[in-house]
């Protein structure tokens, strides 16, 4: 019963991981019947352009800036939501429309509202608004991390309060006989408890900061200059814009190294296995 | 899902087992500094979502010349028409079938896939090893091998058609939706197992009486999370297609981008109407994505 999923994926997603490797030795142009193989041309290319160590930086910049952003803000809002009370329960459903949105709807839209000239911040006058958002290589990078930001928290705040719902009550009790604060509980029950939910919400994160590309494309096209050319921008222009599909071969073939390599990094941290039932005992 | 392990690792707190009635703290006092930082997100999420709704209601010349945020004093539907009339139920359509087409072949493979791993992983290494290889699909991003998909694409003579979207869009889809469905298969008490088998049920008699019902939440929520990833996927159409016949939303919505960038206004309705499925689905679905997310990834 496993074999019509086992099929489909390997067709489109085993296969292709050996086919981006064998590609990365070749230098297909995207268009040619035939595939010439190059040896390690693509990958001399690659390594000694100095294109590879910005992207490499812009998506670790990328990475890390919006995984601080992201995570205290989450896991606040996630403790937040987690109680139960009407009023949180109905922010909870609005937080979440963010996911839904398109990364395409929502990049359309942060470039009109951030236009200096017709955007919020002259509509409303607001000097500080008024910036050329875009045009800007640091705010470029800093509005990428923010709509990511944007988009991303609802998610990940749904994570915390699932793993804050989790702590035994009791543990608050305790710690509330023995005089502990607000804060005290937090920093000594809440965030020790939910140190699984943490590294589960940062392997969804970083690994999947590495595969930016549609909210990026469309709200910088990797600009200005490289500014916000991550990996996966880096590796769209070389192969479907520059038809260098060899090097961008190369790209992906490093991609899928480092998102293996943080996973497994990630996942020794929490030193668990995944496939454990839900129950306890089971 | 992680603190009864946590407590069985970490011996700890072993001998707390609450009952799970009372796991939720109480809510004892306001949270001043908990309520602000809510309030404060909401409206860092609902502004931008306001003033495109508004805005798409608003008149071109209204939109330079009066305040964003103030809704408009004569709205108007000018701008819904414009975007209908210029292709939108095409692309809709497109977008229809190709979130349709992939995502009910993906959770039915899907299904059968995790009641087999589930059932079978414990006398099979073949399956431990199928259950290994969506594991290790989890961490494979579309992105990585997008060129060889384009490829295949192309080798199988289906480059600007919609199945081109659709096929690897399946594939995709499948190894998230495994691991959701396999954690709620797995606790399904083995007892009910059994019995089925002693009344004589077949594996496909247990997998459509026993384990559909039973996974129907997961099931309602990884078709909820598919559909919603493929209806706003944007590298695998922008890729594998090419002539405007074939475009769907996200697509379309930067092709109208580009062609009518100066009507502000018709973009936004654009971003409205393409939405607006979606949060329907949420609407009417939200109870069980919601609780079926947390128990995908919580873990």
């Amino acid at each position: 019963m496993a074999w019509p999923a086992l099929i489909a994926f390997t067709i489109f997603g085993v296969i292709p991981l050996f086919g981006v490797l064998y590609l990365s030795f070749s230098s297909w142009n995207g268009l040619s019947e035939t595939i010439p193989m190059s040896g390690l041309e693509s990958w001399k290319s690659v390594l000694s352009d100095p294109g590879l160590p910005h992207a490499l930086w812009v998506t670790f910049l990328i990475m890390a800036l919006s995984w601080l952003a992201q995570t205290p803000i989450s896991i606040l809002l996630g403790v937040f939501i987690a109680k139960h009370a009407r009023y949180r329960s109905v922010l909870a459903v609005l937080f979440f429309v963010p996911l839904l949105l398109s990364q395409v709807a929502i990049s359309i839209t942060y470039k009109m509202l951030l236009d200096p000239n017709f955007g919020l911040g002259a509509g409303l006058g607001l000097e500080f608004l008024q910036q050329d958002w875009l045009g800007d290589s640091t705010l470029a990078v800093g509005v990428v991390i923010f709509v990511v930001s944007w988009q991303w928290i609802p998610f990940h705040s749904l994570i915390y309060q699932g793993g804050v719902r989790q702590i035994p009550a009791s543990m608050y009790e305790a710690a509330e006989i023995d005089g502990a604060g607000r804060v005290r509980k937090f920093f000594s029950i809440t965030l020790p408890q939910l140190k699984y939910t943490i590294i589960t919400s940062s392997t969804l994160m970083v690994v999947g900061s590495l595969t930016f590309f549609d909210l990026i494309w469309v709200l910088t096209a990797g600009g200005p200059g490289d500014a916000t050319r991550a990996l996966a921008v880096d590796m769209y222009q070389r192969g479907f814009k520059a038809t260098l599909m060899g090097p961008a071969s190369v790209i992906a073939v490093i991609l899928v190294l480092l998102g293996l390599g943080l996973a497994l990094l990630l996942r020794r941290l929490g030193g668990r296995d995944a496939t454990e039932s839900q129950l306890e005992g089971a | 899902m992680t603190t009864t392990l946590d407590h069985r690792k970490s011996g700890k707190a072993a001998h707390v087992a609450p009952p799970p009635t009372s796991r939720r703290p109480k809510l004892l006092q306001y949270n001043w500094f908990g309520g602000l930082a809510g309030w404060l997100w909401l409206g860092v999420v609902i502004i931008p979502i306001y003033w495109i709704v508004i805005t798409s209601f608003k008149l071109q010349a209204d939109y330079y010349s009066t305040n964003p945020l103030v809704p408009p004093a004569n709205p108007s539907l000018e701008n819904y028409r414009f975007v209908l009339e210029h292709d939108f139920v095409r692309y809709f359509f497109n977008s229809v079938i190709v979130t349709v087409g992939a995502v009910a072949p993906a959770i039915v493979a899907s299904f059968m896939a995790a009641y087999a791993i589930v059932r079978g992983s414990s006398v099979s290494r073949f399956l431990r090893t199928v259950n290994g290889v969506f594991l290790m699909g989890l961490a494979i991003p579309l992105q990585a091998v997008i060129i060889p998909v384009y490829l295949i694409i192309i080798k199988l003579q289906m480059y600007d058609t919609l199945g081109a979207i659709i096929l690897p869009s399946i594939a995709f889809a499948i190894p998230l939706s495994v691991l959701v469905l396999s954690n709620f298969i797995r606790d399904i008490p083995k007892e009910l197992f059994e019995s089925m088998r002693i009344d004589g049920a077949t594996e496909w008699g247990t997998l459509w009486r026993l384990a559909l019902p039973l996974t129907r939440p997961a099931l309602v929520t990884v078709t909820i999370y598919q559909g919603l990833q493929v209806w706003n996927g944007f590298l695998l159409p922008l890729i594998l297609t090419q002539n405007p016949d074939k475009r769907v939303l996200p697509l379309a919505l930067t092709a109208f981008q580009g062609q009518y960038n100066i009507n502000i206004p018709a973009v936004l309705a654009s971003v409205v109407l393409t939405t607006l499925p979606i949060l329907v689905l949420y609407v009417v679905g939200r109870r069980q994505l919601l609780s079926g997310l947390t128990a995908g990834f919580g873990k």
